[in-house]
């Protein structure tokens, strides 16, 4: 199958590592991301003012570059982009006369419709093609690996834009458990990790990925799975600040939930664990994960 | 930033920028205790919101609006289902729009604006600067 | 009765509720002008003593056979004005009863609009009573046999007080012994007496009642008939133990089957045969069929009845028996399911240990408990120092995500105080704190056993936790918000106990749909009015008692119990009971036997074997089938479509384009409208208001006809989805008002004159909004060109016939 990918900043430069490894790892399973064309910068945040329509171009004009194409899809990787853009669709969709007045606005546009779906990848994976595929798509199971999945705030919350139930979500555990892996449940999984903070108070960022990190190690975690290029970075690249006002704290890998597929399906080439400030490798090395499997 | 407003056009603004009932609120306390930064919080959502209710002006100088990261586990537990966020993000937009930014670029040092993804950049302009 | 109609017009001043705002003695005058008015006259006050003599006086000299009283809303006086016109000698039906004060003189500004729209509606309610006819009511017998469906706390009490006073009392209750939740419980509040020391002997009292019948393990199949005349299917599953049981327990101690013990909320083990407490009643154990090794008609095990001295256990029994039972009166004491909060995934019930309800609290330190009442938390049976409860878990939550209720469930609250009192008693040095939203101590002795449990240093935290998170060593810690001193709490508890609710039965829809019953929007059973006739459900002969109404305690449901054996017993008392001639008339001649009513009726009421037939007594007056006949062979007595065409052309004979036409149904939008007038909301004075039992009755022939007299606007003003007084009569009022709009349309007619609005008894506000909308709309319409007016009666007819010929 073929779906229209909205990609994100992030994913062209600081995430790269996470479409190389999620283009691949659909295309293992027959899902074909075809990015779409001249898109823009969704705005990352969906707008919570109601009077507020500028606001709401942004991530408009994506869904219009879908429709230009004649689809009524758009598949996203990036959790912040997945949000903004299913809530934009959504309101677009609800409320007929604010949609007007940005058709007339954008006037060099084609009006949108309000007809295209936005959708996660998780959400395909679970429902369109199955776990019961993925697992036997598997050649190296993560056997031995103790994952934690994290869901951060943007696939769960509010509920109109959940991927899965906010209070009890499954998918990323199932999808862990098809690659083979032992998944460590904690009791912050959705629990926000700080979000752009980094920028203002990073401390309080650190804060955060400490007493997340740290809940993880103790219930067994040995590497964190996500699906935001931000709460990567909150979680990783954030770990220096943390070591530095937690003494005792101590380093925990963070991937992309895609890089574990492409791991699992012996990706070599697009599993991308060289993106990271804790290092990934000493780990799946240990577990054996990285000899090459015999063809 | 000083404000000439009454309680009453507070509450009237921030009701119509958010699309809530504030006034639904009875107060239970759900939404600070699931608030993962309530602990940083001068108020928290629950107490902004009573400062709300009562027509507490002073609440446009608390730091709690600043504080919240639109995580929306507030809105998920919410008995009466009011969405706090929006609240939040109607108590920033009051003094954004009067011309006031939370966030100084210049005051984050310059490796520091190296290694942050734009993501977070954008996040936090559109939600902390006018 | 002569020929011409003498009516006889009174309007009242209500002193100055009335004529403060219209021209009362104008309106009077107007009604003498009318044809067949005889007499008409103004009066101070109607209702009082001396004015319902003179009317008295009038009916005698002037020889009035019809009486039309303008003044406040029927629901007040109609009942007063009946008994006038039946102490004068006239049948009370002779009397029409025009609202012009909640429905005008309240809600109008303008007097000379009030004043006119007073004339319209008494121009109406004239037109109406030229037409009205005296009817019989039926007397139908009410014998002595009740069925209490529910054997605890409130069947109980409800069976005792009736068979006290002679009557037959059967209790079909479904588990296999009596006594509900109050059995499971250990103190009751506020006086914290031992539960069970002070069911059992009402158990006992229930047992031995030569007029008491206890059907245990049973279940109703089906309910036919009315008051009076009920038949009840029940059936009864076997116990395979006779009465010749002695308890003497030996059965159990050799019973290979161990299964979680549902009484003991999963906390113990009982055996196949069991009896859930050694008081319960009826005596004789019972096997759980399903559990017991015999259960494939084999008989592989006798162990039981190998050691069981009177011989009581027999196998051979079958395993469920039909009863068919005549009943004259129905008590409903079902009660209420408590509240499983797993699905709170923040606070893990289910997951963790050591998080419990109070129900399962109860089955700890109750002395008839697993651990003899020692109180112990479940992951190592130590004993907790440590306890926290969060009230309202289930309850006070209007959020639907959250799949919890809106409602306050009323007991929690006292539960967690008695409780926490009896930690304290128990465990001297345990610490108990409760985390609260509003603490509602509003009963007898309540707010006292409140203020002992803070005297006792029992902490009470204003602001519910966020969550609960599980330690290592299993005790749990509340995260949250402390409102009163207003700063973050983490705090560690070697036991949670979650203060759980009430909500509605499972079988709650089933029993609904057996007995036809209503329900509310939580599922519990909706009384006739909920201030002045909180016992009687709806439908005649069946009466409501305990949780199965709404969350309730044990005093409240013993109160209620009573109250429904009081109901039930004066309806009993008298032998019969008078029937409401409000019901449906075939014309024979125009029947053809199509059935199309008898499916449509709601009370099933109509049988049709060759031409369709009525059985008053079950018929509610809904209109359904009136408006569903495709030969227009069925009348509705007291609301007959003459009558109803009428009051259009009446409404209608003045400036019609500023009117709208409204139907409403006297148990919702009527009342709605009512309450506008009680709260004084104004709004624009174009309704003329048409009062039916159910906008069911409705035809679009109504509604054409008032626009081909030129009406601005028909409203159908009905109940909100879900809430219809006879079951779901408003989606069959709907499907006639869009047929209507789809017919003209189809004629090229701007269909917006025509509007279906939900309007409850309760929203005044709501209907002064609608009729205001309304009015603002129509005002801007052009008039309809009457030929496009015949294309619709065109194809409306041509409808009906499509319809004939279908069937």
């Amino acid at each position: 199958m073929k779906l229209p990918f909205y990609p994100g900043c992030s994913l062209k430069a600081q995430a790269k590592n996470f479409e190389t490894s999620g283009i691949a790892a659909a295309h293992a399973l027959g899902v074909e991301l075809v990015e779409i064309e001249r898109w823009n910068c969704c705005g990352t945040v969906y707008s919570l003012t109601g009077d507020d329509l500028m606001r709401q171009v942004a991530p408009v004009r994506n869904l219009i570059r879908v429709q230009e194409f004649g689809e009524n899809r758009m598949a996203v990787l990036c959790a912040m982009c997945y949000n903004t853009e299913k809530r934009a669709s959504l309101r677009a969709q609800r409320n007929k006369e604010d949609l007007e007045k940005m058709n007339a606005f954008m006037d060099k546009e084609e009006d949108y419709r309000g007809e295209v779906d936005v959708v996660h990848l998780l959400e395909i994976l679970r429902d369109e093609v199955g776990f019961d595929r993925i697992k036997d798509r598997v050649e190296r199971p993560l056997r031995g690996l103790r994952v934690s999945p994290y869901y951060g705030c943007m696939l769960l919350r509010p509920r109109e834009a959940g991927i899965d139930d906010a209070d009890r979500p499954r998918v990323m555990e199932d999808l862990l458990g098809a690659l083979g892996a032992e998944v460590i449940d904690h009791p912050y999984k959705s629990h926000c990790c700080g979000s752009y903070h980094t920028v203002d108070d990073p401390h309080l960022v650190a804060r955060r990925a400490h007493a997340i990190l740290s809940s993880i190690t103790a219930h067994g975690g040995e590497i964190v799975a996500l699906s935001c290029p931000l709460c990567k970075h909150n979680l990783d690249d954030r770990q220096e600040l943390v070591a530095q006002l937690y003494p005792d704290f101590s380093k925990v890998p963070v991937v992309y939930f895609t890089q574990l597929m492409a791991l699992a399906f012996g990706l070599e080439d697009a599993m991308g664990f060289d993106q990271h400030y804790v290092d990934p490798h000493p780990l799946l090395e240990e577990k054996g994960l990285l000899r090459k499997i015999k063809v | 930033m000083e404000f000439e407003i009454s309680g009453d056009e507070l509450v009237n603004k921030v009701e119509e920028l958010s699309g809530q009932n504030i006034f639904s609120c009875y107060q239970c306390g759900i939404c600070t205790g699931s608030c993962p930064f309530a602990a940083e919080m001068d108020l928290g959502p629950r107490r902004m919101i009573a400062s709300l209710i009562e027509g507490q002006v002073e609440v446009l100088q608390s730091n709690t609006p600043w504080i919240c990261a639109s995580c929306f586990q507030c809105v998920v537990r919410c008995p009466n289902d009011i969405d706090i966020a929006a609240v939040s993000e109607a108590l920033r937009q009051m003094t954004q729009r009067r011309g006031f930014d939370h966030i100084d670029l210049s005051h984050i040092p310059a490796e520091e604006r190296e290694r942050i993804p734009q993501i977070a950049f954008v996040g936090s302009f559109r939600r902390m600067t006018r | 009765m002569s020929a011409e109609p003498r009516i006889g017009v009174y309007i009242c001043h209500c002193g100055t509720n009335i004529a403060d705002n219209v021209d009362v003695q104008q309106i009077s005058k107007f009604a003498q002008g009318l044809d067949g008015v005889t007499i008409s006259k103004d009066m101070m006050y109607a209702c009082s003593g001396p004015s319902q003599q003179e009317i008295m006086v009038d009916i005698r000299e002037q020889k009035l056979d019809r009486v039309v009283i303008a003044a406040c809303t029927p629901r007040m006086h109609e009942p007063t004005f009946r008994a006038v016109l039946e102490q004068a000698g006239l049948n009370k039906y002779l009397l029409e009863f025009v609202n012009i004060r909640e429905h005008d003189a309240w809600v109008h500004n303008d007097r000379d609009a009030a004043t006119e729209k007073a004339k319209d509606l008494v121009r109406m309610g004239v037109a109406r009573a030229r037409l009205l006819r005296g009817y019989e009511e039926k007397e139908i017998p009410v014998g002595e046999e009740v069925l209490v469906l529910g054997g605890g706390i409130s069947g109980i009490q409800a069976a005792l007080e009736l068979a006290d006073a002679d009557y037959h009392i059967h209790i079909v209750e479904k588990e296999p012994f009596l006594g509900g939740t109050m059995a499971q419980l250990g103190l009751t509040y506020p006086t914290l007496d031992c539960s069970t020391c002070i069911l059992a002997p009402k158990l006992s009292q229930v047992e031995r009642h030569p007029r008491i019948e206890i059907l245990a393990n049973s279940t109703v199949e089906s309910v036919e008939g009315y008051v009076g005349n009920f038949t009840v299917t029940v059936s009864q599953k076997a116990r395979f133990v006779t009465d010749a049981c002695t308890s003497c327990d030996k059965c159990t101690e050799v019973c290979p089957v161990a299964i979680p013990n549902e009484f003991d909320v999963c906390l113990s083990k009982r055996k196949a045969i069991y009896k859930t407490f050694p008081q319960a009643v009826p005596a004789a154990y019972a096997i759980d069929f399903d559990t017991c090794l015999n259960k494939s008609n084999l008989l592989v095990c006798e162990r039981c009845m190998e050691v069981c001295e009177p011989q009581a256990i027999n196998f051979e029994m079958l395993q469920r028996t039909t009863r068919k039972l005549h009943i004259d009166t129905i008590i409903i004491a079902t009660g209420a399911k408590p509240y499983d909060p797993s699905s709170i995934a923040e606070y893990g019930y289910g997951r963790y240990d050591n998080v419990i309800t109070t129900l399962d609290f109860e089955r700890i330190y109750a002395p008839t408990s697993p651990t003899d009442g020692d109180i112990i938390r479940p992951s190592d049976r130590a004993t907790p120092k440590k306890i926290g409860y969060i009230q309202c878990v289930g309850s006070r939550k209007p959020n639907p995500a959250l799949h919890q209720h809106p409602y306050c469930s009323r007991i929690c609250c006292m539960i967690s105080i008695k409780q926490a009192l009896v930690i304290k008693s128990k465990i001297p040095d345990a610490q108990v704190t409760v985390y609260y939203m509003d603490i509602r101590a509003y009963g007898k002795g309540y707010e006292e056993l409140y203020e002992r449990a803070r005297r006792a240093g029992i902490r009470f935290i204003r602001g519910l936790p966020g969550e609960i998170r599980e330690n290592a060593d299993k005790s749990v810690t509340f995260i949250g918000e402390d409102a009163l001193l207003g700063r973050m709490y983490s705090n560690r508890y070697d036991l949670a106990v979650l203060s759980i609710g009430l909500e509605a039965q499972e079988d709650s829809r089933d029993i609904s749909s057996l007995l036809g019953l209503a329900r509310d929007t939580d599922g519990f059973f909706i009384e006739r009015h909920p201030k002045l006739e909180p016992i009687d459900a709806p439908v005649m002969g069946i009466f409501l008692a305990g949780t199965a109404a709404g969350p309730k305690d044990i005093r409240e449901s013993s109160t209620q119990a009573k109250a429904a054996a009081s109901r039930a017993s004066q309806l009993m008392r008298k032998g019969v009971f008078r029937k409401e001639a409000l019901t449906a008339e075939i014309i024979e001649e125009r029947c053809t036997g199509c059935k199309v009513c008898e499916e449509i009726c709601p009370s099933h009421a109509i049988s049709v074997d060759g031409v369709a037939h009525v059985t008053d007594a079950l018929c509610a007056g809904c209109g359904l089938c009136t408006a569903a006949c495709p030969e227009d062979a069925i009348d509705m007595r007291h609301y007959t479509d003459a009558q109803i065409i009428a009051q259009i052309d009446a409404a209608l004979t003045e400036k019609p384009s500023e009117k709208v036409i409204v139907f409403t149904s006297y148990w919702c939008s009527y009342s709605g409208a009512d309450m506008a007038g009680t709260a004084r909301i104004k709004h624009s004075p174009n309704a003329r208001i048409i009062r039916l039992l159910c906008c069911g009755r409705v035809k679009p022939e109504f509604a054409l006809r008032a626009l081909e007299k030129g009406a601005g606007g028909v409203l159908m003003a009905t109940c909100h989805p879900g809430e219809c007084h006879y079951e779901r009569a408003d989606l069959e009022a709907r499907k006639q008002y869009e047929l209507l709009k789809g017919i003209l349309r189809e004629a090229g007619i701007d269909d917006s004159r025509l509007a279906m609005e939900g309007v409850s008894a309760a929203e005044g506000k709501r209907f002064a909004e609608v009729i205001n909308q309304l009015a603002r709309k129509v005002t801007v319409l052009e008039p309809i060109p009457a030929k496009k007016l015949d294309i619709a009666r065109q194809k409306l007819q041509e409808h009906k016939k499509d319809l004939q010929r279908v069937i």
